[in-house]
C-alpha cells in the first residue's frame, strides 16, 4: 500500500468531517507519510498469534445484575443540550 | 516554595501537627498560582471561591483530607466544565462524578483546578489545547514545551504550583511530561483505576494516574483512586496493596531489566548518560543487572497509531452536536450539521487521527492495518511477560530527548508521535510505568527515568523508584521563574 | 414465465428485562421524554457501559428455544455509523461472535393465515433456518414535526436481541406463519411480549423474485416499517406483485429500501443503496468478553419452558384433546396453564377444554380477566361424566359461576338440577311410559327411529327433568329391543 491508498474525502465523509481543500491536501501527505511508517507491520510475522479479539487472561464474567438505578432528572440531562423543546432534544428534521 | 508544605505528605504532616490548616495552604497554593500560572499556563481553569470553600469544610482526619488535587480537563466532575480543551466541549458541564473524582471526594481532597492538555489527550507537547490562551510551558525553560498530552497537570506540579494532579496516560501522557518537568508520573496497570468519567481517547489505553512531587505521594494518591469499579467493564477485581507500604530505601537483590533495543541510536546524549548513572547506582547499591530483549520494541509506535486512532475514531463519533457540545449555526440539514459542528469543533491534529483512524478500520483495510497492528500488539505484550521472567523491574529512558522548543513539531505528526517511542508499550500491553526525575541536561532540562513493571506490580516499581530517589532527590531542586 | 418470491426476515425483539443493556436506567418507554436516561444511554462524555446479565441469559434462552448452538464465548463490537438517534453514533453489537448461531423454526399449519390453513403448504411442516441471533443495544426514538425532529432517549440502550433468518421463505404466507410461531414463542419464554405494534418486535423483510426454477437470486429489496404480522404479509404480497410487475415489463429491480404504507397498502421507495455501509465493525474495548459456559447456559437451561409444539403435542397424547382443541389451548401459554389446573381433578380433560374453549373464551376472551378458580371446570366435567347433571345444567352452572364464583356442587344443588340416578326409578317409568303410549312403540318397531324421542320426552317430563337423557334413551332402547 502506497501513499494513493488513503482516500481523505471518502474517509472524512465516512467520519463525518467537512474538511477544507487545503486540509485534504496536508492530511493526504502527512498521514501518507505515517501510513508509510507503519507499512513495517505487514513484515512481522504474526502467524503465531491467536485472534486477538479475545483477552487471553480472561477469568470470570463481569456482568451487571439487572437492577434499576436513578436515571439523570430530564433537566440534568438535557442541560447540555444545544437545542430544546418539550424535554425533546431538537435536531434538523431526520429523513429516514 | 516551602518544600515541606507542597508534597501530600508534608501537608498531612503539618496538618497533623496543626502548623497549617488547608485553608492556608490553600491560601498559599492560590498565591503561587497567582505568581507563577501566568509564565506557565498551566490552568484551564481556578475557581478560588470554590477551593476556599472546600478547604474551609476540609477533614483532616481523611486520607487526603484537605489536599488540594488538580485534574486534568478529561475527567468530569458532577457540575464542573470538562472540555478536553476542544472547542466541541467548551461549554460542557457534567451532569456526574468520574469515579476517581468520587473517590478524591470521599477521602476528603480539595478539588482546585482544571488542567490544560492536548485536545482530547492527543499529542506530546500540549501544543494542540485548543482552548488555552496561551501555550503551557515548561517550568524549567519557558521557550520549551511541558510534553503531553498531560501537560498542564505536568508543568504545574513541576512548578510548584500545584501539589499534586491527575492526569490520563494512553501512549505516555502522564509519564513523557512527567519527565519533561522533573516531576514523578505513573500509569497504573490497565484497569487498576476506573476509567469510568475519564473522557475516552483510547479506550483500550487510557489510564488515569498521579503526577507528583515524590514517589510517597504518588503511592498515597495511587492508593485514593485504585480499585474495583463496578461501573467499568474493563477494571479488575483484583486487591489493592497499600502503595505506601512498598517503599523500601533499600534495592539489594533487586532485579533490574535493561532491554538493548530501548538504548538505540538518536537517544540524546545526556538522557543516555543520565540513564547509565542510575543503572551505575542500582548497580552499586546491590541491584542485580539483567540483560532482556523487547524485540518487537519497533513496532510499538505503529502499531500504536493504528489502534489508538481506530477506538479514537469511534469514541468521537459521539460529538455530533445533537445531545451536548458546539453545534454548528443555521445547519443546513443533519448531515450539515454533523460535518460543520465537527469540523469547527475539532483541532487539526484531533481530525487527523479520526480520520486515519476511519480509514484503518474502513473496509478493505481493517486486516492490513488494525488486524494485524492487535497482532504484533499481543507479541509486544508477551515480549513483556517473556522479560519479567527474568527481572523484577524494566529501566529505560521516559523520552528519547529532553523537552524540546515549542513548535519545533508541529508541522510533522511523525516526529511528535515519535516522541512516544518509549512510553507507548506499557499502555499496548497494559503494565505499569512510572517516569521518575533522574537528573538535568547542562541547559537544565530534566531527563526522566522509566520503571516498568510486570501487571498489578506497581509496588516493585514504586519501590525501585523510592530508593532512587531518596537517594538523589531531584524533588529538592526547583525551577526559577 | 412463473416467478417465487425468495424472502429473508431480520427480526428486532425488545427483551423484558427490568433495566437497559448497558446501564442501571428503566427498560420502559412512554411517560415523559428523556426520563430515564443517564450518561451512559446518553453517550456522555466519559460513561462506560456494563453489560446486563439478565439481557444474555434472555438470549441464550431464546437461542435454546429456538434450536440454536449457544457460541460459549462471545463478545460485543461497535457498529459505526452516524444517526442522531444512536448517542454514541456507534452501536454496541455483535459481529463476528454472536450468542446464537443456527437454529430453525418448524411451520406449523395452525401458524398461517386461517384463510389459506387448507392449503397443501400449510401442512408441509417446512424448516426455516436461523441465521444468528445477535444482542444489541436499541435507539432513541424520533418525532417528525414540520422542519425538525424531537429525540427522546429514553428507549436508546434497551436490549436488543436480533434474529436474521435465512431466506428460505417462499411466500408471505411462510413470513406469517414464522413470525406467529416465534412470537408465541417468545412469550412462552417470557423472553419479550413481542407486540409488533408496540414495537416490542420489529420486522424488516429482504425479498427478491426469480424465475420459478431458476437457482440464482433476483435482486432484493428491503422492505421497512411493517406493525403487525399481517402487515408483513401484505407488505410482502403487494412487493411480490410490483416486482414481478416490473419484471415481466422487462425492468429490472433496483436495490432499494423501501418503507411500507400500512394504510395506502403499498410499498414506497426510501433509499436507493448506492453504496454498502462500511461499519468499520471492530471488538468494543469497553466490554470484556463474555463466556456463556460459566454459568449462563445453564440458568438459561434451567429455565427452558415446555414450548407450543410439544406442549400441543402432550395434550393431545396425555389429555385425549384433540387436534384443533390442543392448538388453541397450546398457542397461549396462559391459557394453557390455566387448562392444565382446570383439568387437574378432571376424569375426561376433553370436557374441561370444551367449556373452556366453547364457554369460556366465547364469554370472556381476556384471561386476564378471569376470576373463576380454575378447578371449578373439574368439577363440573366431574358433574357431567359422571351424568350427575346434563349439558343444559353444565351451562346454568357456568353462567352462574361467571357472575358469583361458588362450588359448581352447591350451585347444581341450589338450582336443583341434580339428575336422578336410580336406575330403577327411571325403569318403573319407562314401562309405564310404554304402557301408555303403544302408538309411539308400534311407529318405532315399523323403522321410525324418531318415534323414540317421544318416548324420552314423556319419561324426561315424568322426572322434571331429573332423570339422565342418555340413560332414558338406553333403557328405553334395550326394552324396545
Amino acid at each position: 500500500m502506497k501513499k494513493a491508498a488513503i482516500d481523505v474525502s471518502y474517509v472524512a465523509d465516512l467520519a463525518r468531517i467537512e474538511l477544507t481543500e487545503k486540509e485534504k491536501e496536508l492530511f493526504q501527505k502527512q498521514l501518507g507519510d505515517v501510513l508509510d511508517y507503519v507499512e513495517q507491520l505487514q513484515k512481522i510475522d504474526t502467524s503465531s498469534v491467536a485472534d486477538s479479539a479475545l483477552a487471553p487472561d480472561f477469568k470470570a464474567n463481569t456482568l451487571r445484575a439487572d437492577t434499576i438505578t436513578d436515571s439523570l432528572s430530564v433537566d440534568d440531562a438535557l442541560l447540555n443540550a444545544p437545542q430544546q423543546n418539550n424535554d425533546l432534544i431538537i435536531a434538523p428534521k431526520i429523513v429516514e | 516554595m516551602n518544600l515541606e508544605t507542597s508534597t501530600i505528605a508534608g501537608l498531612k504532616a503539618a496538618y497533623q501537627k496543626k502548623t497549617l490548616t488547608p485553608l492556608e495552604a490553600t491560601q498559599d497554593l492560590i498565591q503561587r498560582i497567582q505568581e507563577v500560572d501566568p509564565k506557565l499556563n498551566a490552568y484551564l481553569r481556578f475557581n478560588e471561591e470554590d477551593a476556599l470553600q472546600q478547604a474551609k469544610a476540609a477533614e483532616i482526619s481523611k486520607p487526603l483530607g484537605g489536599i488540594p488535587i488538580a485534574i486534568k480537563d478529561n475527567i468530569v466532575a458532577r457540575g464542573e466544565k470538562a472540555t478536553c480543551a476542544s472547542k466541541i466541549l467548551q461549554n460542557f458541564v457534567s451532569p456526574y462524578d468520574a469515579t476517581v473524582i468520587s473517590k478524591l471526594k470521599e477521602a476528603g481532597a480539595i478539588l482546585v483546578g482544571r488542567m490544560n492538555m492536548d485536545e482530547f489527550a492527543m499529542g506530546s507537547s500540549c501544543e494542540y489545547s485548543a482552548l488555552a490562551e496561551s501555550t503551557t510551558r515548561n517550568p524549567w525553560n519557558q521557550d520549551c514545551i511541558p510534553g503531553g498530552s498531560s501537560g498542564g497537570s505536568a508543568a504545574a506540579v513541576g512548578g510548584w504550583e500545584a501539589v499534586a494532579a491527575l492526569g490520563s496516560d494512553t501512549g505516555g501522557s502522564i509519564r513523557q511530561p512527567a519527565a519533561l518537568c522533573g516531576c514523578v508520573g505513573m500509569k497504573p496497570t490497565y484497569g487498576r483505576v476506573s476509567r469510568f468519567g475519564l473522557v475516552a481517547f483510547a479506550s483500550s489505553l487510557d489510564q488515569i494516574g498521579p503526577l507528583t512531587h515524590t514517589v510517597e505521594d504518588t503511592a498515597l494518591l495511587l492508593n485514593a483512586i485504585s480499585g474495583h469499579d463496578p461501573q467499568e467493564n474493563t477494571s479488575h477485581a483484583v486487591t489493592v496493596p497499600d502503595f505506601k507500604e512498598s517503599l523500601n530505601p533499600s534495592v539489594k537483590g533487586l532485579k533490574i531489566g535493561i532491554p538493548q533495543e530501548y538504548f538505540i541510536e538518536g537517544i540524546d546524549s545526556e538522557v543516555a548518560a543520565g540513564i547509565q548513572a542510575s543503572i551505575d547506582w542500582y548497580q552499586s547499591n546491590g541491584a542485580e543487572i539483567i540483560d532482556v530483549s523487547l524485540p518487537h520494541t519497533n513496532a510499538a509506535v505503529a502499531v500504536y497509531y493504528i489502534v489508538a486512532t481506530a477506538e479514537a475514531s469511534a469514541n468521537l463519533a459521539r460529538f455530533d452536536g445533537v445531545r451536548y457540545g458546539k453545534r454548528t449555526e443555521n445547519p443546513k440539514d443533519i448531515l450539515d450539521l454533523y460535518r460543520s459542528s465537527r469540523e469547527e469543533g475539532f483541532g487539526q491534529e484531533v481530525k487527523r487521527r479520526i480520520i486515519l483512524g476511519t480509514y484503518v478500520l474502513s473496509s478493505g483495510y481493517y486486516d492490513a492495518y488494525y488486524n494485524q497492528a492487535q497482532k504484533v500488539r499481543q507479541l509486544i505484550r508477551e515480549d513483556f511477560v517473556q522479560a519479567f521472567q527474568k527481572c523484577d523491574v524494566i529501566l529505560t529512558p521516559t523520552s528519547p530527548s529532553p523537552a524540546f522548543k515549542t513548535g519545533e513539531k508541529m508541522t510533522d505528526p511523525l516526529q511528535m508521535y515519535l516522541a512516544d517511542i518509549f512510553t507507548i508499550a506499557a499502555n499496548l500491553s497494559g503494565i505499569p510505568g512510572i517516569s521518575i526525575p533522574c537528573g538535568f541536561t547542562q541547559s537544565g532540562l530534566p531527563v526522566g527515568l522509566q520503571l516498568l513493571s510486570s501487571h498489578f506490580e506497581e509496588t516493585k516499581i514504586l519501590h525501585a523508584a523510592y530508593a532512587y530517589e531518596q537517594a538523589h532527590e531531584w524533588y529538592k531542586q526547583q525551577p526559577a521563574f | 414465465m412463473k416467478y417465487e418470491a425468495v424472502i429473508g426476515l431480520e427480526v428486532h425483539v425488545q427483551l423484558k428485562t427490568k433495566s437497559k443493556m448497558f446501564c442501571g436506567c428503566r427498560n420502559e418507554y412512554g411517560g415523559d421524554p428523556n426520563a430515564h436516561t443517564c450518561p451512559i444511554c446518553l453517550g456522555m462524555p466519559g460513561a462506560l457501559p456494563t453489560p446486563n446479565e439478565e439481557a444474555i441469559k434472555l438470549t441464550v434462552q431464546t437461542g435454546l428455544m429456538l434450536h440454536c448452538d449457544i457460541a460459549p464465548l462471545c463478545k460485543f463490537d461497535r457498529k459505526n455509523y452516524f444517526y442522531p438517534d444512536m448517542p454514541k453514533n456507534y452501536q454496541t453489537s455483535q459481529s463476528d461472535l454472536p450468542l446464537c448461531l443456527g437454529g430453525h423454526v418448524t411451520l406449523e399449519k395452525y401458524a398461517f393465515p386461517k384463510d389459506v390453513q387448507k392449503e397443501a403448504f400449510a401442512d408441509a411442516k417446512r424448516k426455516i433456518r436461523i441465521n444468528h441471533i445477535h444482542l444489541e443495544e436499541d435507539v432513541a426514538k424520533s418525532t417528525h414535526f414540520a422542519d425538525h425532529s424531537g429525540i427522546d432517549f429514553n428507549r436508546a440502550g434497551s436490549p436488543l436481541m436480533e434474529l436474521v433468518t435465512e431466506a428460505d421463505f417462499r411466500t408471505p404466507y411462510e413470513a406469517f406463519a414464522f413470525l406467529t410461531t416465534l412470537r408465541q414463542i417468545l412469550v412462552y419464554g417470557d423472553i419479550s411480549d413481542a407486540d409488533m405494534e408496540k414495537g416490542q418486535m420489529r420486522c424488516d423483510v429482504n425479498i427478491s423474485v426469480r424465475p420459478e426454477g431458476q437457482e440464482a437470486f433476483g435482486t432484493k429489496c428491503e422492505i421497512k416499517n411493517m406493525n403487525s404480522i399481517s402487515g408483513v404479509r401484505r407488505a410482502l404480497e403487494f412487493e411480490i406483485d410490483r416486482q414481478v410487475d416490473v419484471v415481466t415489463n422487462g425492468g429490472t429491480i433496483q436495490q432499494q429500501t423501501r418503507r411500507w404504507d400500512n394504510d395506502s397498502g403499498e410499498t414506497f421507495l426510501m433509499r436507493t443503496k448506492e453504496q454498502a455501509h462500511d461499519y468499520r465493525y471492530f471488538t468494543c474495548p469497553d466490554l470484556l468478553p463474555i463466556r456463556t459456559d460459566q454459568g449462563i447456559h445453564e440458568e438459561a437451561l434451567a429455565r427452558l419452558p415446555e414450548l407450543p409444539a410439544a406442549k400441543k403435542q402432550r395434550f393431545i397424547q396425555d389429555c385425549g384433546l384433540t387436534e384443533y382443541q390442543a392448538e388453541v389451548i397450546a398457542s397461549d401459554r396462559q391459557l394453557a396453564d390455566y387448562f392444565e389446573e382446570a383439568s387437574d381433578k378432571a376424569k375426561k380433560k376433553t370436557t374441561v377444554a370444551n367449556l373452556i374453549i366453547n364457554d369460556l373464551l366465547a364469554t370472556e376472551p381476556n384471561l386476564s380477566d378471569i376470576a373463576i378458580p380454575a378447578i371449578y371446570f373439574s368439577d363440573i366435567a366431574n358433574l357431567l361424566e359422571e351424568s350427575k347433571i346434563n349439558s343444559n345444567g353444565a351451562k346454568t352452572i357456568f353462567a352462574e359461576i361467571m357472575d358469583n364464583p361458588r362450588p359448581p356442587f352447591d350451585i347444581a344443588r341450589e338450582k336443583d338440577l341434580i339428575q336422578d340416578l336410580d336406575t330403577s326409578v327411571i325403569e318403573t317409568w319407562c314401562d309405564e311410559v310404554i304402557a301408555a303410549n303403544q302408538k309411539a312403540v308400534e311407529s318405532y318397531k315399523a323403522g321410525n327411529a324418531k318415534a323414540i324421542n317421544a318416548l324420552k320426552g314423556q319419561v324426561m317430563k315424568q322426572s322434571r327433568g331429573k332423570a339422565n337423557p342418555k340413560l332414558v334413551d338406553d333403557i328405553l332402547l334395550k326394552k324396545l329391543s
